[in-house]
């Protein structure tokens, strides 16, 4: 008797608060206080999960001698910023730079146009030789590059294009640009196909309607593929590495490499030349990421 | 001119008049459609020099016995002739099944799968779970998200140094186990931690694109679906399984098909952590590029026939792919 007493307290003794199921005095989409708590632990740890090596890199990059990262608590005394004055003055670093920043705007200028093109050709039309095309597309994406180095670099000789920007560029673009005419076609299946005839009604030529009516509606779509194109020819290895010859033409990927080779263990100078090869890519993120989610995905939700 | 455009649905627009002759038809065709084959003769121009011809050649060189000594090269002023021969199948005959084949192949390929099944499956789970807390009304996502992609933004290269900072022995990471009284392994000198090494760095590389993705599909679910199922009493689970699972299910297979894709021709994270040090730890990809040119002499036919094998088993696995997403009703979005 007396448990029951307990159990259910009088009616009068509640909160209505307490009594309502919580869930319905929220608006949809909100959780309680908990399950909040709980998301934002989970968010802050991969969070920190996320930053940690890159931030750890700037770290060690200050310290000024190159067996720090086996003490990095003596790092907080010291530091300093020769690593990268050293770097900067001692290196070939502002070749590699301009050699990176060509390689990879010339990409990204190259291959979001072509793949800009192709994208609204594959969206508007059914042409034939459509499913052909689409599967050659996904196909290029299958390419181990030990299968293609070899002959592309027979190809790349005999076009005199070795140890040139516009050879690097050109391969770059075979790489990245099926994902990007894939991402672009999903965007361009976002934009309402009246628009088109809006403008040839106008009396505007194809490709005018496309230059001047579709892509300044994709915008979204076209930063994306930009930072896909950027990042795919930044951070190459394989065939910078063989088709680049000359020290001063090399791209930070492979100069990095040969850093390796060269000063043999000077991790701290590594270090700092890795954080200053970010700077620039992290820079063109930000600059784009404002698109990134809508771009991305326009194209997967749509079959 | 008249340029025919239709829907995105594949509809052809307009009556279709009664079959005619190949030739009008073809005709007939290039009048229609002149417009997309001049917006995708760039890509095909690009893909049929730099991958298609490459391709047709590497084959050649797979049925030959090419490699450094004895393909034509220039040393100083003197030209010297290719003298390779033709050699048949045996290129495929001596990987598959000639003399320590599991140990130049097999061994490569079981660490291949079991390192692209564990690496999209952590993927995709981590990039849901990330993706399902991000779609929250939740103060500061923007914040997570921007921050979470970092190691998408930042290059591969840049990366993979730091971690080998982190992962060396007596770097940041043994010695935060150390303080936590945990074993710490050689991670990059034991066989079997080098492998889990590779496999955190690529889930860690990896889980920003399929989050961003399966974030833009979650968002492009129609929320009404959810105030139907919570109007009919689904739980959190039961909205999980059967409203937020199918809603995904289209960007969920082409992401799926990508990741496993470029995590079987993953070449930078392996490459780049352990150089030429882990012949353990080598799938496929790096191996075939370690026959290429990380050896003297260069082997350049094996290096191809091993890459020739690659293509074939994303190829088979893809039609395979394809047939059963087909036969459970769907289209893949690429």
């Amino acid at each position: 008797m007396s448990t029951t007493t307990v159990s259910t307290p009088a009616p009068a003794d509640r909160n209505p608060a307490d009594t309502a199921p919580p869930r319905k005095a929220r608006r949809r989409g909100e959780s309680g206080p908990l399950a909040s708590l709980a998301s934002h632990g989970i968010l802050i740890a991969a969070s920190l999960i996320a930053i940690f090596p890159v931030a750890w890199l700037v770290f060690l990059s200050l310290g000024p001698d190159k067996d720090d990262y086996l003490h990095p608590g003596g790092i907080w005394s010291k530091m300093t910023l020769d690593n990268y004055s050293f770097v900067l003055q001692h290196t070939n670093f502002f070749h590699w730079a301009a050699s990176s920043l060509i390689v990879s705007l010339g990409t990204t200028v190259v291959g979001v146009m072509v793949a800009a093109t192709t994208g609204y050709a594959v969206s508007r039309m059914r042409f034939p030789g459509y499913k052909k095309f689409m599967w050659l597309l996904l196909l290029t994406q299958m390419f181990p590059i030990a299968v293609l180095i070899v002959p592309m670099y027979q190809i790349l000789s005999e076009l005199q294009l070795i140890d040139s920007y516009l050879g690097l560029i050109l391969v770059y673009c075979a790489t990245a640009v099926p994902y990007s005419a894939w991402l672009l076609k999903g965007y361009f299946d976002t934009i309402p196909f009246e628009i088109d005839e809006a403008g040839r009604v106008d009396g505007l030529t194809p490709f005018g309607t496309f230059v001047r009516l579709i892509l300044p509606l994709a915008k979204p779509g076209l930063a994306v593929a930009a930072f896909y194109n950027f990042i795919t020819a930044f951070g190459e290895v394989a065939f910078a590495s063989t088709f680049m010859l000359s020290d001063t033409k090399y791209t930070f990927a492979v100069g990095l490499q040969s850093f390796i080779s060269e000063h043999d263990a000077q991790r701290n100078l590594m270090a700092a030349t890795a954080v200053l090869v970010a700077i620039p890519a992290s820079a063109f993120f930000y600059f784009v990421q404002k698109n990134l989610v809508t771009g991305l995905t326009a194209g997967g939700t749509k079959g | 001119m008249t340029v025919a455009i239709d829907r995105a649905t594949g509809k052809v627009r307009g009556e279709r008049g009664p079959r005619r002759g190949p030739l009008k038809r073809l005709k007939s065709s290039y009048r229609k459609y002149w417009y997309a084959y001049a917006m995708i003769t760039p890509v095909a121009i690009v893909l049929g020099v730099l991958v298609l011809y490459p391709l047709a050649y590497g084959f050649y060189l797979t049925l030959t016995d090419a490699n450094s000594l004895n393909t034509a090269r220039t040393i100083g002023v003197n030209e010297i002739e290719a003298t390779y021969k033709f050699i048949g199948f045996d290129n495929y005959a001596d990987i598959l099944w000639g003399p320590t084949s599991y140990d130049r192949f097999w061994s490569h390929f079981i660490w291949t799968i079991v390192w692209t099944a564990a690496c999209v499956a952590l993927h995709y789970t981590i990039g849901l779970g990330l993706a399902l807390l991000l779609n929250q009304k939740l103060r500061g996502r923007t914040f997570y998200r921007m921050v979470m992609v970092l190691p998408w933004a930042v290059p591969t290269f840049v990366t993979v140094f730091g971690w080998r900072f982190m992962l060396a022995d007596g770097g940041v990471i043994n010695a935060g186990l150390e303080w936590l009284h945990l074993p710490t392994p050689l991670w990059l000198e034991d066989t079997f931690w080098q492998r889990f090494a590779a496999i955190m760095v690529n889930t860690w590389a990896g889980v920003p694109f399929m989050m961003l993705s399966l974030l833009g599909g979650l968002q492009s679910i129609d929320s009404s679906l959810y105030e139907a199922a919570e109007m009919d009493g689904a739980t959190a689970w039961q909205r999980f399984r059967y409203v937020t699972l199918p809603g995904l299910r289209s960007v969920s297979s082409t992401v799926v098909l990508l990741g496993i894709i470029w995590t079987f021709n993953q070449f930078a994270i392996i490459f780049l952590l352990f150089g030429n040090t882990a012949p353990d730890a080598q799938i496929l990809v790096t191996w075939a590029y370690r026959l290429g040119f990380g050896q003297q002499p260069r082997d350049f036919a094996q290096s191809a026939a091993f890459g020739m094998l690659l293509l074939a088993i994303l190829v088979v696995f893809t039609s395979f792919y394809r047939r059963w997403l087909n036969r459970n009703d769907q289209q893949l979005a690429i």
